[in-house]
């Protein structure tokens, strides 16, 4: 924290040291200290002694006890976890792929000024961005499609955010006409203007939208959770949300195992939180920019 | 979306309408193509559950269909209001996303305009790659964490028994608590994140105002009423028509994962309830009836808003 101090009075410079920086500043430093201090408490926990962490009130400011990885090779045996990883993988491999297709799809052919019904299935879209027919409704659409407790059900029931689209189809609007009208007069169809000019050009929109709906992937419980039944499917959130939430026990052989486990449960949930957040963590600084652009490609059209 | 074909020259625009959809599909039919499947997903995910809506009106019974079921006409929407759980549910409901409204929605804007404001570039960069961190943490882990922290042993249990001298216990087993910390909670993890649209206003100000407002000698404050805060107000008006939109539907996926019925008194809210009575008890028709309730007051608050703001300063959704 100290060295953000001095960052800040040295790029400061010229303008004086006023008492309204000082108070900003503070607040600025006080709202990182509460954001960081979560995730460092988890991830001091994780490496403290078990039992000293059992009996510990409040907050953490060091590895209680000796370090150790104990609670990490518990938690990297837990089988069901990686199961849930593999099939998250699995989901966002998939489930960003016909997301993506679709949502372009869509954007495009609304974008096309040729393409007469455009106002329409604008229309037509936006509408359900605003009223749906609820939860109930959904899952007997679900049912009825087929797709009830199969690995589509965090794919295809939300397979394009309006938002999305309208994010994109601001974008491919924004590319000058000139340059398909070239390609239009070589003879190119609409769906070559599509993946030869469009798409090459909206590398930036494309990674914004992978991001999106990739995250939106990796952070989703909630149709699996509503519209599974059987374990094996679930992603790894569902597989988190009973670790953490549930408090679901694991199988002991025996007593001195399931003692063992009791002590060892809390530490297995702050192991299990960094295991599973980290990826994304470690990632998001250098996506950032990206997820940034979306927000504001959106904005122009808000 | 077309008026009925009533007088002989509607019928000839109609005609030609379809003449020039003929043409059209004629000489773009891939972009038709394309759009099929886009179209087959909503009429399939979105508009046959609108459909689906009708259940709400029989006694549905999944093995009987739709119409072989016992139509009851408004019955379980009248079960609903005289329901025990109504009062409850609405309640909460409101409440909930009345404080919502109240500290999560105004908490972004004014972060973006303290971090505007603040000197130091880097520390500026700095608070915002870490406030936007918590967006990308899963509901779950980020609702765990909040069940750990306000556990008996908790980092915030600690914190409120040093303040009242309570005894530590978890907080989640009052139903009190409940409310203020998932409200913090939801603060807590998108606040930064939903500060970006704000800079983003922020940075297209132009910095002539700020410059003549300086030769004025205007200071701090003046500047921030007169020129930011106006300069930013259509963005936060259309941000703020779209959280009134979504007020019924917001969050509850993490209710549902933070609360017990211990607390279902200030937890429970119609999502979640439609959740129980439909999913976990089997009750198809009523749950549909009750999620319904919720969808049409959630468009009607969109739509008032959406008026309001149109008839007062001209911006609006559409």
């Amino acid at each position: 924290m100290n060295k953000i101090v001095k960052v800040k009075s040295k790029s400061h410079g010229r303008e004086k040291i006023t008492g309204f920086q000082v108070i900003n500043t503070t607040i600025m430093l006080f709202l990182i200290f509460v954001t960081v201090y979560p995730l460092y408490h988890v991830l001091v926990a994780s490496f403290s002694d078990p039992i000293l962490l059992m009996s510990h009130t409040g907050p953490l400011t060091k590895i209680l006890g000796k370090a150790t990885l104990a609670g990490y090779i518990k938690t990297l045996s837990n089988k069901s976890l990686l199961t849930g990883f593999r099939n998250t993988l699995f989901y966002i491999v998939v489930g960003t792929s016909l997301q993506m297709a679709l949502t372009s799809f869509a954007a495009y052919t609304v974008s096309r000024k040729n393409f007469m019904l455009r106002n329409a299935i604008m229309k037509f879209m936006i509408f359900t961005m605003f009223f749906n027919g609820g939860l109930i409704p959904l899952f007997f659409a679900i049912r009825n499609t087929g797709i009830y407790n199969t690995i589509w059900v965090s794919s295809i029931p939300y397979a394009v955010s309006v938002y999305n689209v309208i994010i994109m189809k601001t974008f491919f609007e924004s590319i000058p006409e000139s340059l398909e009208e070239a390609a239009i007069i070589d003879g190119a169809n609409d769906f070559k203007v599509f993946y030869k000019i469009i798409l090459p050009l909206s590398k930036p929109v494309i990674a914004v939208m992978i991001l999106y709906y990739g995250v939106g992937q990796w952070n989703s419980w909630f149709p699996a959770a509503m519209f599974t039944r059987d374990r094996v499917l679930y992603p790894l959130q569902l597989i988190l949300r009973e670790i953490l939430i549930e408090n679901s026990s694991q199988s002991a052989d025996n007593l001195l195992e399931a003692i063992q486990d009791t002590y060892a449960k809390e530490l297995v949930k702050y192991c299990t939180i960094v295991v599973s957040t980290v990826p994304i963590l470690v990632v998001y600084p250098f996506l950032q920019k990206y997820f940034e652009k979306g927000v504001m490609i959106g904005a122009v059209k808000g | 979306m077309k008026k009925a074909p009533g007088t002989a020259l509607s019928r000839a625009k109609n005609d030609s309408y379809r003449k020039r959809l003929f043409k059209n599909i004629k000489s773009h039919p891939l972009l038709y193509v394309m759009i099929l499947p886009v179209i087959a997903y909503f009429v399939v995910y979105h508009y046959y559950p609108m459909y689906g809506l009708v259940i709400s009106l029989f006694n549905y019974v999944p093995t009987k269909g739709i119409w072989k079921s016992d139509f009851v006409g408004l019955k379980n929407f009248s079960d609903f209001l005289s329901d025990p759980y109504f009062f409850r549910t609405m309640r909460n409901t409101i409440v909930i996303n009345l404080q919502m409204l109240l500290f999560g929605f105004p908490f972004p804007i004014i972060f973006a305009i303290l971090l505007n404001e603040l000197a130091a570039i880097r520390l500026r960069r700095f608070t915002q790659t870490v406030t936007y961190m918590p967006h990308f943490i899963s509901s779950v882990v980020i609702c765990g964490l909040m069940l750990n922290f306000s556990g008996t042993n908790g980092v915030i249990t600690s914190i409120i028994c040093n303040i009242t001298g309570q005894e530590a216990s978890n907080l989640f087993s009052h139903s009190d608590y409940f409310q203020p910390l998932y409200v913090l909670m939801c603060i807590w993890q998108e606040f930064g994140w939903d500060s970006i649209i704000y800079f983003a206003a922020l940075s297209g100000l132009d910095p002539a105002l700020y410059e003549a407002a300086d030769i004025d000698g205007a200071n701090r404050w003046k500047k921030i009423i007169h020129i930011t805060i106006p300069g930013i107000s259509p963005t936060i008006i259309i941000l703020l028509i779209l959280r009134i939109g979504n007020m019924m539907t917001l969050g509850w996926d993490k209710i549902i994962l933070l609360y017990n019925p211990m607390i279902y008194e200030k937890a429970d809210v119609i999502s979640t309830y439609v959740y129980r009575i439909g999913l976990l008890n089997f009750q198809y028709s009523f749950a549909t009836a009750v999620g319904f309730f919720n969808s049409v007051i959630n468009f009607t608050l969109l739509m008032v808003a959406n008026t309001i703001s149109r008839k007062v300063n001209d911006t609006s959704l559409w």
